[in-house]
C-alpha cells in the first residue's frame, strides 16, 4: 500500500524549464558544471543560446544570475545544493536577495539522497539558512508533478526563490488534479490522534508512515507544507487544533527548518504539545538512500515507529 | 557635453573641474555626515567623473532607461565618491549628500538599488559586484542590446576570488563590451605593515595587476588613473572590441586631493575634523564658506 515511484525531480526540473522557456524568451538557464547531473542538459540542447556554462565557479555564477535578472532576463540555476547555496551564499544575500532580483535557485541533489557523495554533498541546513534570509522564499515539493507545478509558478513569481529539488526518484503522490498553491500547506489526510507535518520528498513516505499508523488503530491528520516560507500559519494552527499532539518530518536538520517553522508558529498562535523529527544535529555520511533513511529515522516504517513511541511518551 | 567615444579636446578642462567639485562633495559629505570612506572615494574620482560625464550613455532624468549603458561599483565602501558624481551629474539634489547614511536615506553606506535610482547593482560586499557585472554584460548582449557595461574595483578587491572567477567567465564568453576598472590606489584598510607601524607596503607588485588580468584573457590597458586625458584616452580605446574584456588599471593615490590624506592608509575610512576639513577644503580651491553657501 506504499504509494509507487513516479519520475525524478531532476528529470522533471530539465523537461519543466525547458518547456517554459519555450514560451518565455527571458529564461536562461546558468549551470555550474553540473548540467548532466541536474538535466540542465535537457534545456542546452533545447535552448543553446539561453543556456550559459558558468564552469566550477559558483560563486560567480550566482552572481552573474543576478546581473542578467537586472537586465530582465530570468535565470534557473543547475547545481547542488551545497554549490547553489553553502558555496555562493554571500552573492545570493548581496546580490540576489537583498535587491530581490529576479533568480530562480533551482537546487537540487537536496537532503540525503545525493547519489551516495557522502557529507560535503548532504546539505542538512539550507531550509533553516534560506528560511531566516530576508526576502527570500523556500518552496520544497514532495513528488514529480508538484516539482512540475512549482517550477511553472516560479516563472511567474517576481522575486528570487530557493526551491529545493531531489536527485533521485521520489515516490508519486499527486494526481492531476492537485493544484500548487503558493504559500498554502495541503492537508493530505484527516485523522485526531496525532499531526504529522512535513515537506519535501518525506511527505510521501510519511503519507505511508501514517497508513502504517492507521493499522495500529493511530488516525494520523497529514499536513503537507510545499511552502515553507512564506509558512501557512493558519493551516498550521487547524492541523494542530485537529488532534493537539504535533510531529515535525523532514529529510533536514530539526535545528530551524520546517521544524523550526511549525514550531515559531504554534508557540505564538496556538501552543501545542509538538517533536521533531529530522536529522540530529549532525553531517551526514556516505550510504544507500535506504541505509540513509534507516539509519536516520526517516522511512516510513521508522516514522510510524518514532511517531508512536513520541505519543506515548509525550 | 561631448559625444561618447569623440575626440575629447577641451572636455578635458571641463571635467577635471568637474573632478574638483566631486572631491569637494566626497570631503563635505565624509565631514558632515561623520561617516564614509575617504581614501579610495578620492581615488576612483577622475574615474567616475570620465564615465558619468563623459563615457557612459545614461539619462539622470531617466535612470531606468532600459537600453543605458551600466555602471557597478564594486568596491561599494566607496559610495560617497559615486553619490557625489551622481548628485553632480543630476541624478538627485546635491544637498541630498548629506543624509548620507542616515536613517531613511536613499545613499545608504554601500549602494542600495532597491532604494536609488540610477544604481545599477546593490554591492558592499567586496569581490561580489563583478560577477553582476558579467550577468549584466553576458545578459545585455543575449537580449541584443548595444549598451556596455563598466565595473569599478578595488585592488584590495581583487584579493577576493571570486574577482577571478568572474574574471576566467567574462574572458570565456568574449565580453568585449564590458570594462572592468581596478582603481589601483595600492593601500587597502589595514593591510601589510612595512616600516614601521605607520606605513603600509602596497598589496600587488608593480605589473603584477597588469600580469593577472591579462593571463586570465583581458586586454589590458594601464593608466595613470589622475590623468583625465589618459582615462579618456583609455575608455575610447576599450570602446573597440577584440573578442576580450578590457581592464583597465588605472594607478591612482588613496586620498587624492587632499594632501594629509594622501597615500596614507589610517584615511581608508576616518572623518576628516573641523580643521583637517578647512585645511582638505583650502587645498581643493574651495572655502569653507564657499562651500556652505553652495549647499544652500
Amino acid at each position: 500500500m506504499t504509494l509507487p515511484m513516479g519520475r525524478a525531480m531532476r528529470e522533471v526540473f530539465g523537461d519543466t524549464v525547458t518547456e517554459l522557456a519555450n514560451d518565455d524568451p527571458r529564461i536562461v538557464m546558468l549551470d555550474g558544471d553540473l548540467g548532466s547531473s541536474t538535466r540542465g542538459e535537457v534545456f542546452q540542447r533545447a535552448h543553446p543560446e539561453r543556456f550559459f556554462q558558468m564552469g566550477i565557479a559558483e560563486q560567480n555564477m550566482l552572481g552573474v544570475a543576478a546581473g542578467m535578472a537586472s537586465v530582465g532576463l530570468i535565470p534557473y540555476i543547475s547545481t547542488f545544493v551545497a554549490f547553489a547555496v553553502i558555496r555562493p551564499l554571500d552573492q545570493i544575500r548581496v546580490l540576489i536577495a537583498q535587491p530581490q532580483l529576479n533568480v530562480k535557485i533551482t537546487a537540487g541533489y537536496s537532503g540525503l539522497f545525493t547519489g551516495r557523495a557522502g557529507k560535503t554533498h548532504q546539505v542538512v541546513d539550507d531550509i533553516s539558512i534560506m528560511r531566516a534570509m530576508p526576502n527570500m522564499v523556500v518552496v520544497s515539493p514532495a513528488d514529480d508533478a508538484e516539482t512540475a507545478q512549482v517550477l511553472r509558478w516560479s516563472a511567474g513569481y517576481a522575486g528570487p526563490v530557493y526551491i529545493r529539488l531531489v536527485r533521485d526518484a521520489t515516490q508519486h503522490l499527486f494526481d492531476s488534479s492537485y493544484t500548487f498553491q503558493f504559500g498554502a500547506a495541503v492537508v493530505l489526510r484527516e485523522g485526531s490522534d496525532v499531526t504529522l507535518i512535513s515537506t519535501g520528498a518525506e511527505t510521501p513516505r510519511v503519507v505511508d508512515a501514517a497508513e502504517i499508523l492507521a493499522t495500529r488503530g493511530i488516525q494520523a491528520c497529514v499536513l503537507h507544507v510545499p511552502t515553507i516560507k512564506p509558512v501557512d500559519v493558519s493551516a498550521i494552527v487547524q492541523a494542530a487544533e485537529r488532534s493537539n499532539f504535533v510531529v515535525t518530518i523532514e529529510e533536514h536538520t530539526v535545528i530551524g527548518g520546517l521544524g523550526g517553522a511549525v514550531a515559531e508558529t504554534l508557540s505564538e498562535h496556538r501552543p501545542t504539545p509538538m517533536r521533531r523529527i529530522g536529522i540530529p544535529d549532525v553531517f551526514g555520511q556516505s550510504a544507500s538512500n535506504d541505509d540513509l533513511l534507516q539509519t536516520y529515522g526517516l522511512s516510513a516504517d521508522r516514522v510510524a515507529d518514532r511517531v508512536a513511541t513520541l505519543m506515548t511518551s509525550a | 557635453m561631448v559625444t561618447p567615444g569623440e575626440p575629447v579636446g577641451d572636455d578635458v578642462a571641463r571635467l577635471e573641474e568637474l573632478a574638483r567639485r566631486i572631491r569637494v562633495e566626497i570631503v563635505r559629505t565624509v565631514h558632515k555626515t561623520g561617516v564614509g570612506h575617504l581614501g579610495g572615494s578620492l581615488s576612483e574620482a577622475d574615474i567616475l567623473t570620465a564615465l558619468y560625464f563623459h563615457e557612459l550613455r545614461v539619462r539622470p532624468e531617466e535612470p531606468g532607461w532600459a537600453d543605458r549603458d551600466r555602471f557597478v561599483l564594486s568596491k561599494g565602501h566607496a559610495s560617497v565618491g559615486l553619490y557625489a558624481t551622481l548628485a553632480l551629474r543630476g541624478y538627485f539634489p546635491v544637498a541630498e549628500l548629506l543624509t548620507f547614511d542616515s536613517l531613511g536615506s536613499r545613499l545608504q553606506g554601500h549602494p542600495d538599488m532597491t532604494r536609488l535610482p540610477g544604481l545599477d547593482m546593490s554591492t558592499g560586499s567586496l569581490g561580489l559586484g563583478i560577477s553582476a557585472a558579467v550577468g549584466i554584460a553576458l545578459g545585455s548582449r543575449t537580449l541584443d542590446r548595444t549598451n556596455r557595461t563598466y565595473v569599478l574595483l578595488g585592488d584590495g578587491e581583487c584579493q577576493e576570488g571570486s574577482v577571478w572567477e568572474a574574471a576566467f567567465v567574462a574572458a570565456r564568453y568574449g565580453l568585449d563590451q564590458l570594462v572592468a576598472i581596478v582603481d589601483h590606489n595600492r593601500l587597502q584598510q589595514y593591510g601589510w605593515q612595512g616600516d614601521g607601524p605607520e606605513h603600509r607596503l602596497p598589496p600587488e607588485a608593480p605589473g603584477e595587476l597588469r600580469a593577472k588580468w591579462a593571463a586570465f584573457g583581458w586586454r589590458v590597458i594601464e593608466i595613470d588613473g589622475h590623468s583625465m586625458a589618459g582615462i579618456l584616452d583609455a575608455l575610447t580605446q576599450a570602446r573597440a572590441g577584440d573578442g576580450r574584456p578590457i581592464a583597465i588599471i588605472a594607478t591612482t593615490v588613496k586620498g587624492r586631493g587632499v594632501s594629509f590624506a594622501e597615500g596614507r592608509y589610517e584615511w581608508h575610512v576616518k572623518v576628516p575634523n573641523a580643521g583637517e576639513y578647512a585645511l582638505a577644503m583650502a587645498g581643493l580651491g574651495e572655502t569653507v564658506e564657499a562651500t556652505e553657501e553652495a549647499a544652500r
